[in-house]
């Protein structure tokens, strides 16, 4: 970060002060965040072409890797942080999350509540999320 | 302290250092957040994608189930070439920083082949599943994949185009402000898609062939 502050008034005429939270992030930065995103990749992958543990294990773990891959990813490749143009990408995703959370668990709720309501017995309803 | 600084400017008559660049802060400072909201948009379009993938994807109206047509080491193949992709472009980004324009032209073409890589390799799966009669048509659980994963692919489509359209740009007039703000755009579209990304093979891919 201080690199790219010393170097920004030298390299263009326009100074942009804003910009250096976003966007610039460093070797080590994206090596870390690769290496974390191949094991995280490497690990449910596995999981589920060997199968060594029951399916509900597998399913838990899979979806934990997936959410701590996310954050990874956010973290260093999209380099989000609470200070970026002053807290405001953060309210964004904050607000995009809750939107998303209310969208996903209300429709698989009210459509699995749906199905289980309009077909006793005779559907089952195997693996809903 | 800045405030300092103008009433020094102000009283010795001089131009003051901040009048300079107040012009053309707002061109730039905008963009990013603008850009961010965009991509939270999009957000929502891909969560409304995989809800109905979650709502629909057990019916298969007697047709075939993902564990008969996924082929996890290719989709795994797939997955490798997004990161990959991830990678290269983050170290066109570096590249971009330093102001080396070879670098950053070299960084960005090896991101292109890779995302080609990867739109190939997502056509040949989806050319497989039709050639084998797992078409959209032919059950809820498929319109929802192909809907999903065909948005994502299409996403990853006009990435490539814009990414060309950004080198032709940079070879046209250099690491010049705008461009990188717009390097800095792609960026955050690519490592998005790279994010969404991880989301269709944990819902779709992994836990298809758990159900």
């Amino acid at each position: 970060m201080s690199a790219a502050k010393s170097e920004s008034p030298a390299s263009d005429a326009v100074g942009h002060p804003d910009h250096e939270a976003h966007g610039h992030g460093s070797f080590r930065g994206y090596m870390t965040g690769f290496v974390l995103s191949v094991i995280l990749t490497a690990i449910p992958f596995a999981l589920v072409m060997t199968g060594v543990l029951s399916a509900n294990v597998t399913a838990m773990l899979v979806m934990a890797a997936a959410v701590v891959q996310i954050v990874v990813h956010m973290i260093f490749f999209l380099h989000m942080n609470t200070k970026s143009e002053g807290g405001w990408t953060m309210m964004a995703l904050i607000f995009t999350i809750v939107i998303v959370a209310i969208c996903l668990a209300g429709s698989l709720w009210v459509m699995y509540h749906l199905n289980v309501n309009m077909m006793p017995g005779a559907h089952q309803m195997t693996g809903m999320g | 302290m800045s405030v300092h600084t103008i009433e020094a400017a102000l009283s010795a008559d001089k131009p003051a250092f901040h009048l300079e660049e107040e012009p053309h802060h707002p061109e730039g400072s905008s963009t990013m957040l603008g850009f961010w909201i965009y991509l939270m948009s999009d957000c929502l379009i891909f969560a409304m994608l995989f809800a109905a993938f979650g709502v629909l994807g057990g019916n298969y109206a007697a047709g075939p189930a993902p564990k008969d047509l996924f082929d996890l080491p290719l989709v795994a193949l797939n997955t490798a070439m997004l990161l990959f992709s991830s990678i290269t472009y983050g170290f066109a980004m570096l590249a971009m920083e330093r102001g080396k324009v070879a670098q950053t032209q070299t960084w960005l073409a090896i991101t292109g082949l890779f995302g080609l890589c990867f739109l190939g390799i997502e056509l040949y799966e989806f050319a497989h599943l039709i050639h084998e009669g797992a078409t959209p048509q032919r059950s809820a659980f498929l319109s929802a994949f192909f809907t999903l994963v065909g948005t994502h692919g299409l996403h990853v489509t006009f990435g490539i185009i814009w990414l060309v359209t950004l080198m032709v740009q940079v070879a046209r007039r250099g690491l010049i402000a705008a461009n990188k703000r717009r390097l800095m755009c792609l960026s955050m579209f690519w490592h998005f898609l790279d994010v969404i990304w991880i989301g269709v093979f944990t819902f779709v891919y992994l836990m298809g062939m758990l159900r």
